[in-house]
């Protein structure tokens, strides 16, 4: 089974490794509502791509009244910036790039549909007020794991700001894409709370 | 005394086939020491996260795919010997020269804005950020690393004073490191500048990042003291990602300077587990 590559080796059997829920994006909110911080997941399904200049442009756009280049409601977007493919591949490395960078953008998109966000690292306390009051989640993936994540995506196809390079808006479809929910619609927050659990400072 | 000729186009060859090396390639100590942490580590989402990435360095080095999509800022070390005398254009334009020729030919992200404000893209990865260091001799050494920008955000630089001593060294190193959480992508490899000045601190510290994995510091005690840090920063608890565990840091090198009878500087040069660096002797 696919997902079992994503689990550690035989030789440390302490823990249960935790349990892989299959995903398909974009999510209802009713599934949404469902997912609990630190589950791991593999989502399959469109995503969208999008970070920092490409955020600005989308609330610009918002700002100025404009429709989206696509449709946000109810989409996924995934903070990436691709290297380029080599020949025969879809894209290059693709891991996640630092989600706080958005958070000055990321309750615009939200309050305009947006419902789940893949990135790493934290969020501010506005991005989480706005994640409960529009029913939203986010998942981390593993930084660093470039190589990997590209090859669970399987098509892609640029959908705006072209002029932007890595930085354009793109439209992926994805299979099995391994993450973890980070912060859920309820506001919890795996960073805040799984390290104290493994804390001896002191 | 003889001076040796260098013709730049090899600096620029070089520099082009170390770009792509130290982005596709992990080093054989991070990854063995990748591994051992994924059996060691307590944590169950650690222990994936840490499996994803020894499988992600496979992946890399199988497909030429780099490890990480952020292929970085290119820093350039070069130690020139005196007794040395370039050939065939300017050294510097080699270099800037084999960033492009790199990055272009290998895949690798272009990610560099030509002004900090207006933030256009310069399509080439170029300026590379170059430091020479000239030595007695006709040798010449280049080593390319390319640096994420994800962990040198979260980077700092204390302007300590003397009285805070040991025990204000480890609180900046671990200040740092808690601010960053999973923003700077742990497990970290963490470099530490001691002392000199306000730049000759935060140049240490990227210096302490070329030192070989499992190489603590030649003096005892500098030794001793970068064991027990590496040590705290795994109590911290961040874990792989910030997700919680015992493995926050792979790695952790200090290196001192003499600094000023009023001052303590200290810099704290994050790297994630990616701490690429390739060199070529010409």
């Amino acid at each position: 089974m696919k997902d079992m590559k994503y689990t550690a080796g035989t030789d440390n059997g302490r823990t249960a490794e935790p349990e892989t829920r299959r995903l398909h994006a974009p999510f209802s909110r009713e599934v949404i509502r469902s997912l609990h911080a630190g589950d791991t997941v593999l989502i399959s399904g469109t995503v969208y791509t999008a970070r920092d200049a490409a955020h600005k442009r989308l609330c610009e756009a918002l700002a100025a009244g404009e429709a989206l280049p696509f449709d946000i409601r109810n989409a996924v977007i995934y903070y990436v910036g691709p290297t380029p493919p080599r020949p025969g591949q879809v894209l290059g490395a693709a891991g996640p790039t630092t989600s706080g960078r958005m958070d000055a953008y990321a309750p615009t998109l939200m309050d305009a549909g947006l419902a789940a966000m893949i990135g790493k690292g934290d969020r501010s306390e506005a991005v989480i007020d706005s994640m409960r009051k529009n029913t939203a989640v986010y998942f981390a993936a593993t930084g660093g794991a470039g190589a990997l994540l590209s090859k669970c995506i399987i098509a892609s196809e640029t959908v705006c700001y072209e002029d932007l390079g890595t930085e354009a808006v793109r439209r992926l479809t994805v299979q099995d894409f391994p993450a973890t929910v980070v912060i859920d619609c309820e506001g919890t927050d795996l960073y805040k709370t799984a390290p104290a659990q493994y804390r001896k400072e002191g | 005394m003889s001076i040796r000729e260098i013709d730049v186009s090899a600096v620029r060859e070089a520099v082009a086939r170390l770009c792509v090396k130290a982005n596709t390639e992990l080093d054989p100590a991070l990854y063995e020491a990748l591994r051992k942490a994924s059996a060691a580590e307590v944590s169950p989402v650690g222990r994936s996260i840490l499996c994803q990435l020894v499988e992600n360095a496979g992946i890399a080095r199988a497909t030429g795919t780099p490890i990480c999509q952020d292929t970085g800022l290119a820093v350039v070390f070069a130690t020139v010997g005196q007794d040395v005398h370039f050939t065939g254009g300017s050294l510097e334009e080699a270099i800037h020269a084999g960033v492009a020729e790199g990055y272009t030919a290998g895949y690798l992200r272009k990610s560099v804005v030509g002004d900090p404000l207006r933030r256009t893209n310069t399509g080439d990865n170029t300026p590379a950020i170059i430091h020479y260091r000239v030595v007695p001799g006709d040798g010449f050494e280049i080593t390319v690393a390319p640096k994420g920008i994800g962990s040198e955000n979260m980077s700092r630089l204390f302007m300590l004073k003397p009285s805070q001593g040991a025990d204000g060294i480890r609180e900046a190193v671990l200040t740092a490191v808690r601010e960053a959480g999973a923003s700077a992508c742990p497990p970290l490899v963490i470099g530490v500048g001691v002392g000199g000045s306000f730049e000759k601190c935060a140049q240490l510290a990227k210096e302490a990042l070329l030192r070989p994995i499992g190489q603590n510091s030649a003096d005892p005690f500098w030794a001793d003291f970068e064991r027990d840090l590496l040590e705290r920063v795994n109590r911290l608890g961040i874990g792989p990602q910030g997700l919680g565990g015992t493995t926050t840091a792979l790695w952790l090198a200090v290196e001192p300077y003499a600094t000023h009878i009023g001052g303590l500087p200290v810099a704290v040069c994050l790297n994630c587990h990616v701490a690429r660096h390739e060199s070529a002797v010409l």
